[in-house]
């Protein structure tokens, strides 16, 4: 059991990197807390392989250290970190019974008989494989050979870590909710730090407290779910986490206020404030689709618009729309009057994000 | 140009891969098959296409019996799960592939290579090779070679799930768009029901190699022929629960009751199953009938901007669909509010009897 410190860390595959584009991670100090459930996500291509293979021990940074407790681990192989890892594909041996499988790890180790039967009976029983403990493991399912690869993992009381990637691929779509229900069991009952890398918003934030959001090699936000969510702190994380992803104006500062293409924005005062102190020239606002409101009717600052296109999604809509020239998009129930081409569009305050060279600012009262 | 699937029936060493299959698809029509894993799909496409005579029945296009016509005297397209390309071509030979074969001239090549990469935004990459191509790319160039001949019938199998979702719903949004000016039959192959109504069109639901139901995709989602079909078309899937309806009352998970509303008045006394969509069961009273039940979370499940929530009593699971990010903790207790007013009701038998009215509807 161990704190996983990630300490000034950068990693560069180049000999000799010249900039930051160099860097598959760029320098990040992120600590991951003692028995927390964690998540990795982000698009291919972002870095997060590349830190799973650091924290593993399977790759050793170019620049900064990995700490596990007090301890710099970053010149240890992947075996004397005491880290388990759970991949993609099942790893077991299909000859073994399912009993031996879950036994090797302790056996490796010298565990004695008795505590190997102890481990292996609760592992057993925390994931339904009690019943299978006598057959070989060639004749499972995709998914009980997958819970074996888990079981693998969590047989060994002494592990500082379990890292998971991408774990549920295999597993049959009307399964997969079990699975996770399972995994977040596991993490209350065992309390390991659990890291779970995956492209996939909904593999990530159904298992982690805390999401670790990657792109470019860089974490552009940690936060729970449903920060994620409501203030996303990158203009990356409102496209990415949603389907669809947030809407993004870019807008200018005028003389009198703010405007976006042609349209003069009314905006609080706060907020207006917030973009004439500002100096940069990227400044955008941000709004989920869950949040525009679409009206039949103009209301107070609302903007008339014309309607594109409208996806009924059987319980609720995603209306396309076009605002001062820019695709945006809105989620409306299946119970709110749908306009026919002119509608009126609001963006309630609450949930307008400022962005400033891609990042969130907070809007103070 | 139609194509009509006349009684086809499809035996691969005795096992039956389709069963008793009718279907007429009409010209310029977009259709959905949707299925599970093994429910046919690509079965029915490969026999679509004449990679395969079915075992028993016909296929008809545009009238002609083409059912032992092999797929080279047809004009069908392909667009599969792998990004299938020639990878010693340029993205422009990929897509001029099929038209070197038909011996179009070199100056209709060219302009109808240029008129489909431009359309699939891929018009800058022409000159490099596949490798060096993202996945959605790779897949870009794929429906380009399909799209470039005048096809009279185009299959996608599957195309979008080797792509991430962010890919996948702009491709999704962009596929209906361009099949808009075109007058060939289009049949797409999905497991995700979201996806089938994302794409609109016609969709025809199958499961085990049986054709439960076909028609307008909105009508066969709102208006399921039978519980299976029902089943089949949502995610997460509609909540099925038992149901007892006596001259005055319903009553389910044996100790809720509540009166028989106009809605259901309809029904004789007798056992149903009830179906109710995971979007219509709430945290919060929406209705002052609403029944309130009380339960467990099993799971939350957060996609992004979306929270399914699995919970369960003794006698029942059932998932919420809710708007928004909710986190939960495994077993937390919780109530929930079910309506009495959105409820579809299966006779033993399964048969729809009843389908609630909706209204936002127009």
């Amino acid at each position: 059991m161990a704190q996983i410190t990630l300490k000034s860390l950068a990693h560069s595959y180049s000999p000799s990197p010249s900039g930051p584009e160099d860097y598959a991670i760029r320098e990040m100090e992120h600590v991951w807390h003692q028995g927390g459930a964690y998540a990795l996500l982000g698009p291919s291509g972002c870095g997060k392989s590349t830190l799973l293979n650091i924290i593993s021990g399977l790759l050793t940074p170019s620049d900064g250290q990995v700490l596990f407790d007090d301890r710099v681990v970053n010149e240890l192989a992947p075996e004397e970190r005491n880290i388990a890892q759970v991949f993609q594909f099942p790893v077991v041996y299909d000859t073994m019974t399912v009993y031996d499988n879950l036994a090797f790890p302790l056996r490796n180790v010298g565990t004695p008989a008795a505590k190997i039967r102890e481990r292996v009976a609760e592992v057993a029983d925390v994931l339904d494989l009690t019943s299978l403990l006598k057959r070989k493991a060639r004749n499972l399912t995709a998914d009980e050979k997958q819970k074996v690869s888990m079981g693998r993992g969590l047989v060994r009381d002494d592990v500082s870590a379990i890292l998971f990637d991408e774990p549920l691929t295999v597993i049959d779509p009307q399964l997969k909710w079990k699975l996770r229900r399972k995994l977040k069991e596991i993490h209350e009952r065992f309390n390991i730090t659990m890291i779970y890398v995956t492209h996939d918003q909904l593999e990530a934030s159904t298992f982690a407290d805390k999401i670790a959001v990657m792109y470019e090699g860089q974490v552009v936000q940690f936060g729970t779910p449903r920060e994620l969510f409501e203030t996303p702190a990158h203009t990356f994380v409102g496209y990415f986490i949603g389907s669809p992803g947030m809407n993004l104006m870019e807008v200018a500062r005028t003389e009198e206020g703010v405007r976006t293409g042609t349209v003069d924005l009314t905006l609080p005062p706060a907020l207006r404030n917030a973009i004439h102190r500002s100096r940069s020239r990227n400044i955008k606002l941000g709004i989920r689709p869950e949040f525009v409101e679409v009206l039949t009717e103009p209301g107070e600052a609302s903007y008339p618009v014309e309607i594109d296109n409208v996806q009924d999604l059987g319980t609720y809509r995603i209306v396309s729309f076009t605002f001062a020239g820019m695709p945006f998009r809105a989620r409306l129930g299946e119970d709110r009057p749908l306009p026919r081409r002119h509608a009126y569009v609001r963006f309630p305050e609450a949930w307008l994000n400022l962005y400033i060279d891609e990042f969130r600012v907070e809007v103070g009262q | 140009m139609s194509l009509i699937l006349e009684n086809i029936d499809h035996v691969v060493n005795g096992a039956v891969h389709i069963e008793g299959v009718n279907l007429e698809l009409a010209p310029g029509s977009f259709n959905v098959l949707l299925g599970r894993t093994l429910a046919g799909k690509t079965t029915l496409m490969r026999i679509m296409a004449g990679l395969e005579p079915p075992t028993r029945g016909r296929v008809l296009m545009h009238g002609e019996d083409v059912t032992r016509t092999s797929v080279r005297k047809r004009n069908v397209s392909m667009v599969y799960q792998q990004f299938i390309n020639y990878p010693a071509m340029t993205v422009y030979d990929n897509i001029a592939s099929p038209l070197k074969l038909a011996r179009v001239s070199r100056e209709e090549i060219r302009r109808r290579v240029h008129e489909t990469a431009s359309m699939l935004h891929i018009e800058h990459l022409l000159d490099r090779y596949p490798a060096e191509l993202s996945g959605g790319q790779q897949q870009r160039t794929a429906m380009g070679r399909a799209l470039v001949k005048d096809a009279d019938l185009i299959l996608f199998d599957e195309p979008l799930v080797n792509l991430d979702y962010k890919l996948r719903e702009e491709f999704r949004e962009e596929l209906r768009e361009l099949f808009k000016a075109r007058n060939c039959i289009a049949v797409y192959a999905t497991t995700e029901p979201n996806e089938a109504l994302a794409l609109g069109g016609h969709t025809a639901v199958l499961h085990e190699g049986r054709l439960l139901q076909y028609g307008p995709t909105e009508d066969v989602y709102h208006r399921p022929r039978d519980v299976l079909t029902a089943e089949m078309f949502s995610e997460p899937p509609i909540n099925v629960v038992p149901a007892i309806v006596s001259g005055t009352e319903v009553t389910f998970d044996r100790n809720v009751h509540f009166p028989l509303n106009r809605d259901l008045a309809g029904l004789s006394p007798g056992q149903y199953q009830f179906g109710v969509r995971a979007s219509h069961i709430g945290l919060e009273r929406q209705a002052k009938d609403d029944l309130e039940l009380e339960v467990q979370v099993d799971i939350a499940e957060i996609s992004g901007s979306e929270t399914f929530l699995h919970v369960r009593n003794e006698l029942f699971h059932l998932v919420l669909h809710l708007t928004g990010v909710y986190e939960f903790a495994v077993d937390q207790p919780l109530k929930v509010y079910f309506p009495t007013h959105k409820i579809y009701a299966f006779d033993r038998n399964g048969d729809v009897v009843h389908i609630p009215s909706r209204p936002g509807a127009h």
